[in-house]
């Protein structure tokens, strides 16, 4: 049972400029913990600092309750995989996967019984005497992987494993992925990236990161339909939530909040009357709108139509406000240009913000 | 005319003349041998571009066969021949069983091997060492800086700088040698005459060599070393290597080519090692090499088959390693 901790993690360069602070987590055995966020959110970093590649600048890391700062990278039991895959070039597959075996002084024998169940599963038994460069970039990322596995580590690393991959083998190293972490259910596995469709996925909870800090930790769906925050709200989902300006104009077991239009959006999020007269952000997902002929919550010309068959995004121009505004509508619906359309929203779908927070 | 006024005109006027060629040339190509015109423009452009490279190289190829094929088959006809007042006289191989015979040539020949084994070994050694290290620290470009200065120092120059350190006075006066100096600090009898001392005046010499070649190792090397991709070298941190092994089992075999360039590249110079024997101690006390021994036969004993003959052996020598490391910095560069 390995439980990692994150007590108040901060990390800032040698001339001060802070990259993480006040990063608290608990991961249990077994989880597998997605960090997401843009670029340059300090995601890799944290991912790092856990392997022991990057000092912690402050606060605490406990691996199943040890006190992990200064233990050195192979000490802490853990095994990271790549986004460069990291290949030892000038050694054969089947030496890249026991390398680390060999460093430890394993026996010969356990080394090939681990080596071969590794490449076992995943299909790598043909090219165990091949080197790196003689083979392709999926194959490579699971050499990568099965190095990591041949050491039995009590947490995984992946640091964007698959970014250097195209489409299809995006997809399918995802599969893979997913299936070995089934097929290991006691270990821990902490994954690194940007792309919201891995992290939806794969994650039995996603960790948003961005300005530096922890912006909200959940389960992809919790994060999907109860967001904390405008980022994390525009950051899941895509495309992103539409956001419109307003006032809340009555609380209560229902808000209304008046949009710049004089739109009524109702919301069934419970306010109080101290609400009232705030101004706020409603938030509607793209998917969450739908035509209709009545009581509408928004009104746009849709500017754009991109018809994927399955559906349909609207890209909306609305009348009082410039914010680019999307709506993502069932089947196909061409002949919407440019014309004058009428949307509405379930009140269970309208999220409020007030000051970028969510008033859930 | 003033001289420095001459020399600009004249440095002018030659790459003028160097840029007018190939602006020309290739203006002719196209304009007026094979025109982009006309029923045959097709073909004809299709012909300029495969004229074109050489054209191009044929400056380069011309100072090349002048200046280096036709010496090569020359020196060749040289060694075979004997020079004479009224003419030059076949003699075969006659030269080279001259040459077999002289006790000198041999002393020549076991000195270069003894370069060979020693120079390139820790030359690349410490300029490898040298790499690894000052890539870690603060100050490491600052002393790449130190180490590499002398190679910018002509072979002569440094000859003479440590026929300065390696230097004797007697033992009553102040030892200018840095050598002596240390000797007799830490309790040698008499100041020495180091580079007269067989067997170790080769070394003597050898060091200078050393301290010259190991900048340009460690130059190449720590660009080598710097394009190690550092993923590869964390990931062996995770797998639990230590210093040494990440040192000898993942960073020294991902640049082995490197290596091996820079170690054949000095073993060439090595071979042809010629200005710090004649300086220093010009081939006496045991410390003749091949070059400097064409140079005695050539140049001081006017023995054109002899001299010829040793060159010709020099370059057999050198030959195979350096199609050797031709081939393997094309492979290298793909």
């Amino acid at each position: 049972m390995t439980q990692l901790k994150l007590i108040s993690l901060e990390k800032s360069y040698n001339n001060g400029t802070p990259v993480l602070k006040n990063v608290s987590l608990d991961i249990q055995s077994g989880e597998l913990i997605v960090f997401v966020g843009p670029s340059g959110c300090g995601k890799s970093t944290l991912l790092r600092m856990i392997a022991g590649l990057e000092q912690i600048t402050d606060g605490t890391l406990e691996i199943d309750g040890q006190y992990m700062n200064d233990m050195p990278a192979s000490k802490r039991g853990i095994a990271m995989v790549f986004q460069s895959y990291a290949l030892y070039p000038h050694l054969t597959v089947r030496d890249n996967m026991s390398f680390a075996l060999k460093i430890a002084k394993y026996k010969q024998s356990d080394i090939d019984a681990a080596v071969s169940k590794a490449a076992k599963a995943l299909k790598l038994e043909d090219y165990l005497d091949r080197l790196p460069k003689e083979l392709s970039g999926g194959q490579r990322q699971r050499v990568a992987i099965g190095r990591a596995i041949v050491r039995d580590p009590k947490v995984f690393l992946f640091d964007e494993p698959l970014s250097n991959l195209d489409a299809a083998l995006r997809v399918e190293t995802r599969i893979e992925i997913a299936r070995l972490k089934e097929s290991m259910p006691d270990r821990t596995m902490i994954y690194v990236t940007h792309d919201q469709v891995e992290a939806m996925t794969l994650a039995s909870r996603i960790v948003v990161l961005a300005n530096n800090t922890v912006e909200q930790v959940g389960t992809p769906l919790d994060l999907y339909d109860n967001p904390d925050n405008e980022f994390v709200a525009q950051f899941i989902g895509s495309p992103a939530m539409n956001l419109l300006p307003g006032e809340i104009v009555a609380t209560g077991k229902q808000t209304k909040v008046k949009l710049s239009d004089n739109c009524v959006a109702v919301s069934n999020i419970v306010t109080s009357e101290s609400d009232l007269g705030k101004q706020v952000n409603v938030g509607i997902r793209p998917e969450d709108l739908s035509l209709t002929e009545d009581d509408h919550v928004l009104e746009a010309v849709v500017d754009i139509t991109e018809a994927l068959g399955e559906y349909t995004l609207l890209y909306l121009k609305h009348v009082s406000h410039a914010a680019n505004l999307v709506a993502k509508v069932p089947g196909t619906h061409k002949s919407l240009r440019n014309k004058l359309i009428k949307f509405i929203a379930k009140p269970s779908k309208i999220h409020i913000f007030h000051d970028g927070i969510s008033m859930r | 005319m003033h001289p420095a006024l001459q020399g600009l005109l004249t440095i002018t006027s030659v790459v003028a003349v160097c840029l007018s060629y190939y602006y020309l040339s290739n203006w002719f190509l196209d304009n007026v041998f094979l025109p982009a015109r006309g029923k045959y423009s097709n073909r004809n452009i299709n012909l300029a571009n495969q004229i074109r490279p050489w054209l191009f190289m044929f400056p380069a190829l011309l100072i090349l066969l002048v200046y280096l094929a036709y010496p090569v088959l020359e020196t060749l006809r040289l060694s075979l021949t004997e020079r004479h007042a009224y003419g030059d006289e076949w003699v075969g191989l006659a030269n080279y069983a001259q040459m077999i015979k002289d006790q000198k040539f041999w002393e020549a020949v076991s000195n270069n091997m003894m370069w060979l084994a020693i120079v390139p070994a820790l030359s690349t050694g410490f300029g490898l060492l040298a790499a690894h290290l000052t890539d870690r620290i603060g100050w490491g470009n600052a002393a790449k800086s130190i180490i590499f200065m002398p190679m910018a120092i002509s072979f002569v120059g440094a000859a003479v700088i440590w026929k300065l350190v390696y230097d004797a006075r007697p033992i009553d006066q102040d030892q200018i040698g840095l050598l002596n100096a240390l000797y007799l600090f830490f309790g040698g009898d008499a100041p020495q005459t180091w580079i007269t001392k067989p067997f170790w005046n080769n070394l003597l010499l050898m060091v200078v060599l050393i301290w010259i070649q190991t900048g340009f190792a460690m130059v190449i090397l720590s660009a080598a070393l710097r394009n190690i991709p550092e993923e590869t070298i964390e990931a062996a941190i995770l797998d639990g290597s230590n210093p040494w092994q990440l040192f000898f089992r993942i960073k020294v075999p991902q640049i082995k080519g490197t290596i091996l360039v820079v170690w054949t590249t000095i073993t060439i110079t090595v071979l042809k090692v010629f200005d710090i024997v004649f300086a220093m101690t010009n081939g006496h006390w045991n410390t003749q090499v091949l070059a400097n021994y064409m140079f005695d036969k050539l140049f001081r004993a006017n023995d054109w088959g002899v001299g010829s003959a040793s060159v010709m052996v020099l370059m057999l020598l050198v030959t195979p390693i350096l199609v050797w490391n031709v081939n393997n910095a094309r492979k290298e560069s793909q």
